[in-house]
């Protein structure tokens, strides 16, 4: 996949800060090959805000940044939107040493912006975690980067090297991969595997910025939540308000994928923009899409009639019940089945379930079921009800939200695919159906007999 | 101080006591994991809720107090 900004001739024209708010801002400045070195890092954003050598000094800081991040309403972006300022305050209260972990666990399989900033720009990142470190009070910073981002995880690695040959960190920065699995880069999962434990989410409390990373206070980020947290701590929460909309402000990566697109990659937008011009970015398409994934495989489907007049930017959004959550937006072909995508899609989902809480491990399985049979013709008068139904008890009833993340997809399918899973419910597959997925679906792990959660009723 | 029911869904086996013992706030999905109604816990309610709470075979079943407090498993 290629990397490039939506306003795509300033990335191989910029030489210095982008002082201007326009776009490029995260991937200002991306050399034709590699990661951008500590030296030209330093080049094109300049040194950070110098931190105070007296403890008073650092504290009223730590409190400066932490209202700055508040004006220009700075919100994660690993797809819960949950405002930054929140988290770090929640973190800089707590009375213990605290810790900040980078959240580049990138377990959306149609996502690539997390591990392509890494591998593009990973000293814009270390940056953010070295700052939002100073923030919440902590003395360590630790990157967790999916085992599948090679080349991410390889420049952190050199960036942290670099650093450390250039002295003066204020911060211990270390590197820590983490397994792909889809409910490994939540929160608490990421937690628990770097206290030793499984890589699966845990119920809280203790949350993390109670209880987190051996014991201590910890701060959870996205690691493009830093990536902008670098450039605000540098020109200040009005230039980065200059960029997107009231409810979005700033600049966001969105991954562009699909069948139909182009120049699949990752692309940095003005939230607000309209889907047609990230796709112009892209080379265009090969035909117009059958329909789009938005925000996430947790996220919602929109249908082809709806595209047209798509805006990326969460007010927009909202009208279709959709946000641009971790910023994934996956087009489908005209030659796809949108009944067998999504029930494959479906049962993908019931299957990430790590069979830790029973309504996820037994609800998303019947719900992929469900749709599997209608999209078979073989659901029987019954199977829509059963649908929303099983969605509307199974909602929030998880350690974590993949239970609620499901069930908003199906919901979304059996919407904006009335038609065509009427249809397939009535005379059973079309020819489509038997193309290969279009949507890519990675295989996990098996889980260990052991760990599986089996209900003692049945 | 108001008092509600949650349940830790990672530690719920499905035993179903919760539900014999509160039918009034707990009923089951087909499964047999408890479907809870969270609205505030008072007087009586409150003591049978605890009750259910210390049946419960893998503790799994919370009544937390509101504000943030501190939880109780009976």
């Amino acid at each position: 996949m290629s990397a490039a900004t939506a306003a795509r001739a300033p990335t191989h024209t910029t030489e210095t800060a982008p002082a201007t708010p326009a776009l490029p801002r995260l991937l200002a400045g991306i050399p034709a090959h590699g990661a951008i070195t500590l030296e030209r890092h330093l080049a094109l954003h300049g040194e950070l805000p110098q931190r105070s050598r007296r403890r008073r000094g650092v504290r009223a800081q730590a409190l400066a940044l932490i209202a700055e991040v508040e004006r220009a309403g700075l919100a994660g972006r690993g797809g819960a939107a949950f405002p930054t300022a929140v988290k770090m305050r929640a973190v800089a209260q707590a009375r213990r040493r605290a810790i900040v972990l980078v959240n580049a666990a990138e377990s959306e399989p149609a996502s690539r912006k997390d591990r392509t900033l890494l591998a593009l720009a990973p000293h814009l990142v270390l940056d953010g975690g070295l700052l939002a470190a100073r923030a919440v009070g902590a003395d360590e910073v630790i990157v967790c980067a999916c085992e599948s981002a090679g080349a991410g995880a390889d420049a952190v690695a050199q960036a942290i090297a670099e650093r450390a040959r250039a002295g003066g960190e204020e911060a211990e920065l270390r590197l820590r991969t983490v397994p792909s699995h889809y409910v490994a880069s939540q929160e608490s999962a990421l937690v628990s595997h770097l206290n030793g434990g499984p890589a699966k989410p845990t119920f809280t409390p203790p949350m993390p910025f109670q209880r987190g990373v051996a014991g201590r206070p910890t701060l959870v980020n996205n690691a493009e939540t830093l990536a902008h947290l670098a450039l605000i701590a540098r020109h200040g929460a009005e230039w980065f308000r200059q960029l997107g909309t009231p409810a979005q402000p700033g600049s966001a990566l969105v991954t562009l994928s699909g069948s139909p697109v182009g120049q699949p990659g990752v692309y940095e937008i003005e939230p607000g923009a309209s889907l047609a011009s990230l796709i112009d970015a892209a080379g265009g398409v090969s035909a117009p899409p059958r329909a789009a994934l938005v925000g996430g495989y947790g996220g919602t489907w929109v249908g082809a009639e709806r595209l047209p007049d798509l805006a990326l930017s969460s007010e927009r959004l909202a009208a279709h019940g959709a946000t641009l959550g971790a910023g994934v937006v996956v087009l489908l072909s005209q030659l796809a089945c949108p009944a067998a995508e999504s029930a494959r899609l479906a049962r993908w989902l019931a299957d990430q379930s790590v069979r830790q809480c029973g309504p996820c491990l037994h609800g998303l399985d019947a719900l992929a079921h469900s749709l599997e049979q209608i999209a078979a013709g073989a659901g029987g008068a019954g199977a829509d009800a059963r649908i929303s139904r099983l969605a509307s008890l199974g909602r929030g009833r998880g350690a974590c939200g993949h239970p609620d993340g499901a069930i908003r997809v199906i919901l979304s399918a059996v919407q904006a695919f009335a038609a065509e899973l009427a249809e397939h419910a009535r005379h059973g597959p079309c020819q489509a159906c038997a193309r290969p997925a279009e949507l890519p679906l990675p295989a996990r792990p098996i889980q260990p007999a052991a760990q599986q959660k089996a209900s003692p009723r049945r | 101080m108001s008092h509600r029911l949650r349940v830790n869904p990672i530690a719920c086996e499905a035993h179903g006591m919760c539900a014999e013992l509160l039918p009034e706030r707990i009923s089951l999905d087909e499964w047999g994991y408890p479907i809870l109604d969270e609205e505030p816990l008072g007087g009586e309610l409150l003591e049978h809720a605890i009750r259910a709470a210390r049946a419960c075979p893998t503790f799994a079943l919370l009544v937390q107090r509101e504000r943030g407090g501190r939880e109780r498993s009976g």
